[in-house]
């Protein structure tokens, strides 16, 4: 499908935040600070329960993983339901989150600054925190740690899903909301008529591409480390772990190649149809010109399936509006009292401020107890510098490379066609199941894993650049190509004045993700394993890592919440500001 | 009010409002969009709601639904005070507002659905109400696949199937062609004739004169900033009423000149109002529009009837209105109930060349309030620049934020064209043109 479209789609879901949005993110305020505070009791309160949890995990049979290439389909199976599990728990999360935020003036407050936050906590940050707390809520089954994994993934894909829905609901255009009041629809209708579908092609693009970057999140939790156990979960990420472990190079080339078949198959058969068939949730009232095709949907629309189950689904649509009728009919009382309001903001403000600081000081407490107190947060401080480091050269060397190269790329039709979808593969691919091979590459040639592990951070980041760019490049208007090439404008000035201007937006998207993929890779990138030699770099994600696999709890909840300051940091300071010049100066509409 | 006769015998009221006044929280206390509005809707008559933009007759329809609740005063329906949306109505939208994921039938079903009517009588209601309205044998196409006009006849037969007692229509016809708009108003008014129309009342908002002679038996004028209802006219022309026929179009004047505030046979106002921020909104009218119709009007040297110019261009009175105001505000023309002319200096203005034509337009803009403002704000600051956002406290006394964006939009572009002063749209800054900087005031 065409990258111009989807850009397209993900500026408006994301690009153009409503003016209400922008007030509760505008900033660094005192609701944002309190807000933050309130995530870190959140995590607080999670390593507590599960450190609290006084059974010790005995795995009664370690779970060995055959390489055996014969298991791998049964493998596969098992990564893919993970997927899949994680996608369905991040729709309703995001139903009811997005819609608790866009219906309760209150909620909002905290809502919508939390969810900014979220995003910006490294996911593997929760794998470790959801890992520790759920094996020692199920400490004789593998439940816990599926339950891990799958969580793992899921926060890979909630947020900006969740966000895309927030965002839909209020800005839904008013004559729909007036439509609604004024045929006095009930709440469920209101719900399923008209603001599901009208999210529904936001929702579906954003569960697309979070869906192609939870790979990586699953391949990293099915064999973690911690609290100085190993634990592994039958799939194709703990095969090819095993693999590693053995020193296999074959084995891990299958698991390659049955990574890649799954990337592209899932692709091919569950969201190209899924896109074609949101079109017809598009608000404008004309038809398009170019819209996504999908065969599989073809031949669904063509097969006599969907006819059969027409009946079925009338009947159960009928019920579901009579059952939803339970939850009223869609009206705004015209009257209501000042003062009440008044009171019960706060009430609530004065609730959740309670609840935050009545946290903090449990986890002032447990700091101190551990005889650390709040110069656990130094190191980690420090530590951050080098990984940002790290994080900067990737940005940069993957600007120089790439975007030359999908300039070149997205301004011949004929090379695009062919290079978009091995770049969307490439952007899917689980970066993390290649590291083996640079370890391996590092291992033999001796190099530092402190230049190396920018490499390996740079492995999955890249990716958006490069597809950025394209997207970019193809979207410069033929006009305006004529028109420089009419003046003779080539060269350096050609690059100053129509093309760097041109791409500036697409190329802060793909920058943004970019940057944001490397600092959760630096997780995983800064130490690394290959058969008995184990590397590691300095930095903070190999902090976080050691202190996930020792077990060490305060240092763990420190290197989260450090990490999660400096994206947070970063996306305020510069990202966001390069995202407004995006906006203002070099849009193109 | 020459054109008031007596009255139709009045059914029983539907819809009351009393002493209703609406205003929106300004970053400068309460801005007041409505104001004391008594009116009732009978029975069996089609009243329209006339106004310019601003003068809140689309907020007055959504109280009258009990979308947006009144800041003091009640709406009542059959006597009881409405404390949500209003049961008796149903709306017809400007934008159609239909849902592009379901088909015509579905569309029309949703009022019914929402009702609980079981699914066999509500596709024999639709049915229905869309043969009535002229959509056979498009129940199951989507929206986005008809042409504009039968689009909101959907939304017509939407608003229909829940036999509403009151149809509240919101400029239904003003994002249709002229054709097209004209057909349908044609098709309403036979149905509502016909005494088949399942509705008691309509109430029409729209700020086309013609419309709203040609449909309603009442014509309420708005008045702007606040609205208040400045006159009530009957209109007792026989139906249909033809457009070219004296009757209709002498009332079409009259409206004109009650709308305008410009009385037939009043010259000369009397004692103009100092202009200032609050009484003078720059209209919507940017520097080509206003130069093209100048010249245009320089070719009739008698003034010309606004209808007959609109008539010329093969446009509607209401495009031309803005750029009349413009003109006007500016010393350009003067426009009365007989129509407009160019002054003597919108004469000059009209022939001149570029640079000429932009010192009149400075010149002239010394008379426009916001613009002014700017300049002489500019040379009191040391380096001649000023953040928008000073001018949009400046504005938030009397104006919305939207209403503030669009009147900084217009003096940006005028100031712009006079070379009065710059505008950087990334720093938000106005500056003054350093050949104003060199003539201090």
């Amino acid at each position: 499908m065409p990258l111009t479209d989807r850009r397209a789609r993900i500026e408006r879901v994301a690009g153009s935040v409503p003016a209400r949005v922008r007030w509760v993110l505008g900033g660094f305020g005192w609701a944002d600070l309190v807000v933050a505070a309130g995530v870190l009791v959140v995590f607080y309160v999670a390593i507590r329960t599960g450190a609290g949890v006084n059974v010790r995990f005995n795995p009664s049979r370690p779970l060995n993983i055959d390489t055996d290439p014969a298991r791998l389909p049964y493998y596969a199976a098992r990564s893919l339901l993970r997927m899949f599990v994680a996608l369905a728990a991040s729709i309703v999360f995001t139903f009811v989150y997005g819609y608790a935020a866009a219906r309760s003036r209150r909620l909002e407050k905290v809502l919508i600054p939390a969810l900014d936050i979220l995003q910006s906590v490294p996911i593997l940050g929760f794998l470790t925190i959801a890992v520790t707390t759920l094996v020692r809520l199920f400490p004789h089954s593998l439940l816990g740690l599926e339950l891990a994994s799958v969580f793992a993934i899921f926060t890979s894909q909630a947020w900006n899903m969740t966000f895309s829905f927030y965002n839909s609901l209020i800005s839904l255009p008013r004559e729909l909301d007036e439509l609604s009041r004024n045929l006095r629809l009930t709440r469920w209708m209101r719900f399923w008529k008209i603001e599901v579908p009208s999210a529904t092609i936001g929702l579906v693009w954003n569960g697309m591409l979070s869906f192609g970057g939870g790979w990586f999140f699953l391949v990293a939790s099915e064999a973690i480390t911690v609290a100085n156990h190993d634990y592994t979960l039958p799939g194709v990420g703990a095969f090819a772990g095993a693999a590693i472990a053995e020193g296999n190079l074959a084995g891990v080339g299958y698991a390659i190649v049955t990574m890649a078949i799954l990337v592209v198959g899932v692709n091919f058969l569950f969201w190209r149809p899924l896109t074609a068939w949101a079109e017809k949730f598009k608000q404008e009232q004309s038809e398009a010109v170019d819209v996504p095709r999908s065969l599989v949907l073809d031949l669904l629309r063509r097969s006599h399936w969907s006819r059969l189950f027409a009946p079925a689904g009338h009947a159960a649509g009928e019920l579901l509006d009579r059952a939803g009728r339970v939850f009223g009919t869609d009206t705004r009382p015209l009257t209501g009292s000042r003062a009440r309001r008044r009171v019960g903001d706060v009430v609530f403000t004065l609730v959740v401020v309670g609840l935050i600081a009545w946290g903090l000081v449990g986890l002032l407490r447990f700091l101190t107890g551990t005889g650390q107190g709040l110069a656990v947060f130094v190191e980690p401080l420090l530590l951050g510098l080098a990984t940002l480091a790290r994080v900067v050269v990737v940005i940069v060397a993957a600007t120089l490379v790439w975007v030359p190269i999908g300039v070149w790329i997205g301004t011949s039709p004929r090379l695009a066609r062919i290079a978009q979808p091995v770049v969307q593969v490439l952007s899917s691919f689980p970066a993390n199941f290649l590291f083996p091979l640079v370890t391996w590459v590092l291992v033999r040639t001796g190099l530092s894993l402190n230049i190396g592990g920018a490499f390996l951070m740079s492995l999955g980041a890249q990716w958006y650049i490069l597809f950025n760019a394209i997207a970019g490049a193809q979207a410069i208007p033929t006009d305006l190509r004529e028109a420089t090439n009419d003046l003779g404008v080539r060269g350096w000035q050609r690059w100053r004045r129509l093309i760097l201007p041109a791409i500036f937006p697409y190329y802060v998207t793909g920058a943004i993700t970019a940057s944001g993929g490397a600092w959760n890779a630096s997780i995983v990138a800064e130490i690394v394993t290959f058969g008995a030699t184990t590397l590691t770099a300095s930095g903070l994600g190999s902090y976080i890592a050691d202190a996930t696999a020792t077990g060490d709890y305060p240092r763990i909840l420190a290197g989260i919440a450090v990490m999660s300051l400096y994206v947070v940091g970063l996306n305020r300071l510069f990202w966001s500001r390069l995202s407004t010049l995006a906006e203002t100066r070099y849009s193109l509409t | 009010m020459t054109t008031i006769a007596a009255t139709r015998a009045p059914g029983a009221a539907l819809l009351a409002t009393e002493r209703l006044s609406k205003s929106y929280a300004g970053a400068d206390g309460e801005l007041p969009v409505l104001a004391g509005i008594d009116l009732t809707i009978r029975q069996g008559e089609i009243v329209a709601l006339l106004g310019r933009s601003g003068s809140g007759k689309s907020t007055l329809l959504r109280c009258l639904a009990g979308l947006i609740p009144p800041s003091t005063g009640t709406v009542t329906y059959h006597g009881t005070e409405l404390t949500g949306p209003n049961p008796g109505t149903a709306m017809v939208f400007q934008t159609f507002a239909l849902l592009p994921w379901l088909t015509v039938q579905q569309n029309v079903e949703l009022g019914l659905e929402a009702r609980g009517i079981p699914p066999r009588q509500r596709t024999a209601a639709a049915l229905q109400a869309i043969d009535l309205i002229g959509l056979d044998g498009f129940e199951s196409a989507y929206p986005k696949e008809l042409s504009g006009g039968m689009r909101q006849r959907v939304g017509f037969a939407r608003a229909l199937v829940v036999e509403p007692d009151v149809l509240l229509m919101d400029e239904p016809f003003s994002a249709l062609d002229v054709l097209t708009a004209e057909n349908l108003r044609g098709e309403l008014v036979e149905l509502w004739d016909s005494g088949q129309f399942p509705t008691q009342a309509i109430v029409l908002v729209t700020h086309s004169i013609e419309e709203a002679v040609l449909l309603a038996d009442r014509i309420l004028v708005l008045d702007s900033r606040p609205g208040t209802i400045r006159t009530e006219l009957a209109v007792t022309l026989p139906r249909p009423r033809l457009r070219d026929t004296k009757d209709f179009e002498a009332l079409v004047d009259a409206v004109y000149a009650v709308m305008t505030g410009r009385e037939r046979g009043t010259t000369t106002p009397t004692a103009v109002p100092r202009r200032t921020l609050a009484n003078t909104p720059l209209p919507p009218a940017g520097v080509d529009g206003l130069s093209g119709l100048a010249e245009i009007l320089a070719q009739h040297p008698e003034q010309i009837d606004l209808g007959d110019l609109a008539d010329e261009l093969g446009l509607e009175v209401k495009h031309l209105l803005p750029l009349v105001d413009a003109l006007e505000l500016l010393g350009f023309a003067t426009a009365d109930a007989r129509g407009v002319v160019l002054t003597d200096t919108g004469v000059e203005f009209a022939a001149a060349d570029v640079q000429t034509s932009k010192q009149l337009f400075a010149a002239a803009s010394d008379h426009v309030p916001l613009v002014r403002t700017i300049v002489t704000s500019l040379h009191r600051t040391q380096d001649g620049t000023l953040r928008a956002g000073f001018f949009r406290d400046l504005l938030a006394h009397d104006y919305t934020d939207e209403q503030i964006a669009t009147q900084l939009g217009v003096a940006t572009d005028w100031g712009r064209y006079a070379e009065l002063y710059s505008y950087d749209t990334l720093s938000e800054e106005y500056q003054l043109d350093p050949a104003q900087r060199v003539t201090a005031p």
